[in-house]
């Protein structure tokens, strides 16, 4: 019976992919996986697994390398409204986060704990382990010149699109590599109207998010706030740390939480397989 | 929707995108380029550059931030990585025009549809032939326009890929405020309903300011 509704539905040269369209979204609502049971990481790190540790004062920015198997933590130690980031293949700089099949792939545009950065050639950059706010926005961007004057009547002040032209130039390459970015601690939804609304209070002092690499990578992370926080102009420090997280076991959340996560994952293991590194 | 009073036969260029192929023209400062989607639900994934400095380019966040919304209308300004409007949306018979979700590619379809769908054609690689005969290369590909492609972003984050809402012979209109390199893939995605399972022409028109 369900074989000859489906067949009734779905019609024309594409019916077997249409019918594969719609058992997918169906599953992506389903969410095979709650992700409540993404459990996390110890809040504090023992002192030997940290191998950096660094500040960012308010309005600046860092590259850091962070390789396969480490885990980025980004402390939001004062409660700054958003701190943003680019990522590439550190072994190939050509891909980079890729925020529109990010957000595509995992049909969701909520990128929270248990949920995965993808790159522009179908591999996980890096997976989110840990996040204790859980609101991250891909879709309205970071700061520029542009946005401060609109928002601060100040286009000198500092930004996260300048930030990353100067990081950018720093690791051989130049603005055009510069792509769509993600910015943490920024609680940017979509009201019932298609308007972004900042939706509540946004983090708390301590707040973290932790990013495990699943490939080589250079991180870029500008601490400005996102260009639709309320507020005065106001960035504050952020702590960054890298350290030496667990490698994943066989049922990882991030690994196995969905089937696009999973064949995500099939693809790094086919690239390192091909690199002789697994 | 914002309907246009331009007459066909006034365009001084007019041409039909075959299903599947990539296009792209320089469009000037206050030029007008229609997008007709010919047979309805057929998604036109767009990039713009300077065309005197491909290094500015459309910016998808920016363009979404400026006006405070995901979603591509009459009245987006698009606006470039430098802040600046490349062009303006005068008229559109659709509405909602994703620039969230980006270009189709092979490599991301692996991972959305399976790993049999890795030998397709797609957005991307229609992008990085036609950006190759300018010069450009895949890292000058950023998020784009899905012009016709309806992708709701909905309040508790669920996003994906729904029927189009475009009927046979709806267009946008875009006036251009700088001189622009418009680069158009006609997408070839059959793995999802962007092109309601069928891909079809469009139609490019141009007219002078």
């Amino acid at each position: 019976m369900a074989e000859a509704s489906r067949s009734e539905k779905y019609t024309g040269p594409y019916a077997a992919q249409q019918e594969r369209y719609y058992r997918l979204f169906g599953g992506a609502k389903a969410k095979a996986r709650d992700f409540s049971e993404a459990t996390g990481n110890p809040q504090t790190l023992p002192g030997d697994l940290v191998r950096l540790r660094e500040t960012v004062p308010g309005g600046w920015a860092l590259a850091l390398p962070v390789a396969r198997g480490e885990t980025l933590r980004i402390v939001n130690t004062h409660a700054t409204p958003g701190v943003s980031l680019v990522i590439y293949n550190a072994r190939d700089t050509s891909e980079r986060f890729n925020a529109g099949d990010t957000v595509k792939i995992q049909w969701n545009a909520r990128l929270s704990r248990g949920r995965v950065l993808f790159s522009d050639m179908g591999r996980v950059l890096a997976s989110i382990t840990d996040d204790s706010y859980g609101r991250n926005d891909a879709l309205a961007g970071g700061s520029s010149q542009a946005s401060n004057a609109d928002k601060y009547g100040n286009a000198a002040l500092r930004n996260t699109r300048d930030n990353f032209i100067l990081l950018a130039s720093k690791h051989g390459l130049d603005k055009r590599d510069v792509p769509p970015c993600l910015t943490l601690f920024a609680p940017v939804g979509v009201d019932g109207a298609g308007r972004f609304r900042w939706e509540g209070e946004g983090a708390a002092p301590g707040d973290y998010v932790d990013l495990r690499a699943e490939l080589d990578l250079l991180v870029f992370v500008s601490n400005a706030p996102h260009p639709l926080a309320p507020g005065a102009h106001d960035p504050k420090d952020i702590g960054l740390l890298v350290w030496k997280s667990p490698p994943p076991a066989a049922d990882d959340f991030c690994r196995t939480a969905t089937e696009e996560a999973i064949r995500g994952f099939e693809n790094n293991a086919r690239y390192l397989a091909a690199l002789g590194e697994e | 929707m914002t309907l246009s009073n331009r007459h066909e036969e006034q365009a001084f260029y007019d041409f039909t995108v075959p299903a599947l192929r990539p296009w792209s023209h320089v469009v000037k400062k206050g030029q007008i380029l229609r997008i007709v989607d010919l047979e309805g639900c057929q998604a036109v994934d767009t990039l713009f550059y300077n065309a005197n400095d491909y290094s500015e380019r459309y910016s998808a966040q920016d363009t979404a931030r400026a006006q405070g919304s995901p979603y591509v209308t009459a009245g987006t300004k698009l606006i470039s990585n430098e802040g600046n409007a490349m062009a303006v949306v005068i008229a559109d018979t659709a509405g909602n025009h994703d620039t969230s979700a980006g270009a189709c590619s092979a490599e991301a379809n692996t991972v959305r549809f399976g790993h049999e769908t890795r030998y397709m054609h797609s957005c991307r690689d229609n992008f990085v032939l036609e950006l190759a005969k300018h010069g450009m290369s895949k890292r000058d590909i950023v998020s784009n326009i899905n012009f016709f492609m309806n992708v709701p972003v909905e309040e508790d984050g669920t996003l994906a890929i729904v029927d189009g809402l475009s009927k046979p012979g709806d267009y946008v209109e875009i006036r251009a405020e700088m001189d622009v390199l418009c680069v158009i893939s006609n997408c070839p995605q059959v793995n999802n309903p962007c092109n309601g399972f069928n891909p079809t022409p469009i139609r490019t028109l141009i007219w002078e300011a």
